[in-house]
């Protein structure tokens, strides 16, 4: 297209421009674009949450109630709850897929045949829309049709129909957690992997001649040289279940009565529900400082195990 | 590596590490094979307990996703002239006539729609921004870099309210451009991070040597960093319609009808008596399927692309 032997004008025009020029021009559309649908929404979002607005009544007068939405939210133990939902969504769907993940890595390296194959079969269900997957596992949970719980029952004699993975209490926060961990077990597998992949061969042989036990290499090489990589993997992980939500209105929808209702879901309602536009706002920005705090903390922690 | 390494490890090991793997893959393949399989059941058979593994293949869930139906009285189906196609003859089995398309056809062509725009915008504007952070010098380039980063941590939803309100000042909302858009600034991201990881790694004597040559830094960039960069740029836009296909919480909140994608269509499709399940899976199966080519025939690149990042930081 533009490979032509003589350039136009245009192209004659831009020789002229010097390299910061050029910079600009090519970094400034990304940063504009992410000033606008980022960084504006952001700021109109501080500012509503100190108002009572309500988007579907645009016409209504807007007042500035300070800090009230804030202080409202704060003392709701309805927001409580959900922020303990989520803790438990994020601690359980971690420390699972943790386990899991650094394990199978751990095998995988063993690089035994045809391991490429399998593992893309492992990855693929991260690839795919969570909204989907879920609502299809609705299907798979259901107690007197689904294949899950014929399977359990199957394995452990059980009726299929005598418990109900969506619809009972002790067991709807689970259900969530399984689809979960099998769709993001291979985020965190592919990074340990990564992570297993970056420990040159050489340390294993070194601990070999001083004869360390293959336990004590484990403990002493393996795991320490994977950590930043498993912490990274965790950071990844533990911000997107923060924000969880596809998964959840597909498979609960926050229920049954509000067992599941983690923060997104509940932010949603406040918002496109209920319509309480200046509340969710406040609301909203109290969720992003809280991911943002615990990241920075977070990623200090990180920098400092990749130090040692 | 000579095959005498201490680590690497015995054919026992192997085997059972093999073993192990295998068995958690084909775990994994479970729910996306009941997929694939209710898709061609029958709704009966899809809710027939103990759940069937062999059963007649009907084409019925694929007839029924992309048509609207209308029950007709006995007497009335009489009267109708012999069905035209196959189509109509399964849903006549059920008393049924075909009355129109249905809406999957419009909300599939939309995900295409928003999905490639976004991801060609993405990658475009990433490649740019990309090659400008990694060859001069930009005040503040770390500081920028990390801003860009931070766009991910915020949750949909917290966006979602003033982009909503927004968007409805503009007239952007329930529109292809709006979520071509808002798909790109979310994408951007990781464009930006992916390609400037892949740009680093091309040797700056090439551009130089280019340079020296008489090329402008333009020509320089689009003659020789692009086709260096362009596996980079591949796994790059891979990511992005991966993630712009997949996208649920804008999809929902922000649309309504006109550019509203599959995910929100998908689990609203219903039959007598709740959810077509066969239905939903055909269309479940139409939706993943070009996704899970993607993953096998591109697994390379994807899994390079995944694990990049981890090992530049």
């Amino acid at each position: 297209m533009a490979a032509r032997a003589t350039p136009p004008s245009v192209a004659r025009r831009i020789k002229g421009l010097s390299d910061r020029a050029i910079a600009w021009i090519f970094v400034g559309p990304t940063i504009f674009l992410l000033l606008a649908i980022n960084i504006f929404p952001l700021i109109w979002t501080i500012n509503l949450s100190f108002t009572n607005y309500r988007a579907n009544r645009p016409n209504r007068e807007v007042d500035y109630i300070g800090l009230r939405n804030y202080e409202r939210i704060l003392t709701d133990s309805d927001i409580w709850l959900s922020m303990q939902a989520t803790a438990h969504f994020l601690f359980w769907t971690i420390v699972l897929q943790v386990l899991i993940g650094f394990t199978l890595a751990w095998l995988i390296n063993r690089k035994f045949k045809g391991n490429d194959l399998w593992t893309t079969i492992i990855v693929l269900p991260m690839m795919l829309s969570p909204a989907v997957v879920g609502n299809f596992w609705t299907f798979l949970y259901q107690p007197q049709i689904g294949l899950f719980n014929y399977i359990v029952a199957f394995f452990t004699g059980a009726d299929p129909s005598s418990f109900e993975m969506l619809g009972s209490v002790s067991l709807a926060p689970w259900s969530i957690v399984i689809v979960d961990t099998w769709m993001w077990t291979p985020f965190v597998m592919l990074i340990c992997l990564a992570g297993l992949r970056s420990i040159p061969d050489y340390i294993y042989e070194a601990a070999e001649i001083d004869r360390a036990s293959k336990f004590r290499q484990f403990w002493t090489i393996t795991v320490p040289m994977v950590l930043p990589f498993l912490m990274l993997a965790v950071l990844f992980r533990g911000i997107e279940n923060f924000k969880m939500f596809d998964l959840v209105v597909q498979l609960t929808g926050g229920g049954p009565g509000s067992v599941t209702e983690v923060t997104s879901i509940n932010l949603k309602r406040e918002a496109f529900e209920k319509w309480r536009t200046g509340y969710a706002s406040a609301y909203a920005i109290i969720l992003f400082v809280t991911v943002f705090g615990l990241a920075s903390i977070y990623v200090k922690a990180l920098n400092k195990v990749k130090e040692r | 590596m000579s095959s005498y390494s201490i680590t690497e490890p015995s054919a026992r090991q192997k085997w059972v590490a093999g073993t192990l793997v295998i068995l958690y893959a084909l775990i994994t393949m479970i729910p996306l094979a009941w997929i694939f399989l209710t898709g061609f059941k029958t709704p009966p058979d899809s809710i027939s307990y103990p759940p069937k593994v062999i059963f007649e293949p009907s084409l019925e869930g694929y007839v029924n996703l992309f048509t609207t139906r209308t029950r007709v009285s006995a007497e009335e189906l009489e009267t109708l002239p012999p069905p035209e196609n196959f189509a109509e003859e399964i849903v006549r089995e059920r008393g049924m006539v075909i009355v129109g398309p249905s809406k999957f056809g419009e909300r599939f062509l939309n995900s295409v729609i928003i999905g490639f725009g976004s991801t060609f915008l993405s990658v475009f504007l990433g490649t740019l921004a990309a090659y400008a952070f990694s060859r001069f010098k930009i005040p503040l380039a770390d500081d920028l870099l990390f801003f860009i980063l931070s766009t991910r941590m915020m949750p949909p939803i917290a966006v979602a309210i003033p982009i909503f309100l927004m968007y409805r000042q503009l007239g952007l909302s329930d529109t292809h451009l709006g979520m071509i858009l808002l798909y790109t600034a979310v994408n951007i991201s990781l464009a930006v991070w992916l390609l400037k990881g892949f740009i680093d790694e091309i040797p700056r004597e090439y551009e130089e040597a280019a340079l020296i040559d008489g090329y402008t830094r333009f020509q320089a960039f689009y003659k020789v960093v692009l086709p260096q960069a362009a596996t980079g740029i591949a796994s790059t836009a891979i990511f992005c319609l991966i993630f712009a296909w997949n996208e649920y919480a804008f999809a929902v909140l922000l649309t309504s009808g006109t550019a509203q994608t599959a995910p929100p269509f998908i689990p609203t499709i219903i039959g007598i008596g709740g959810l077509d399940w066969p239905a939903v899976a055909a269309g479940a199966t139409i939706f993943l399927l070009p996704v899970m080519i993607f993953t096998i025939l591109l697994r390379k690149h994807l899994l390079r692309g995944i694990t990049f990042g981890a090992v530049r930081k």
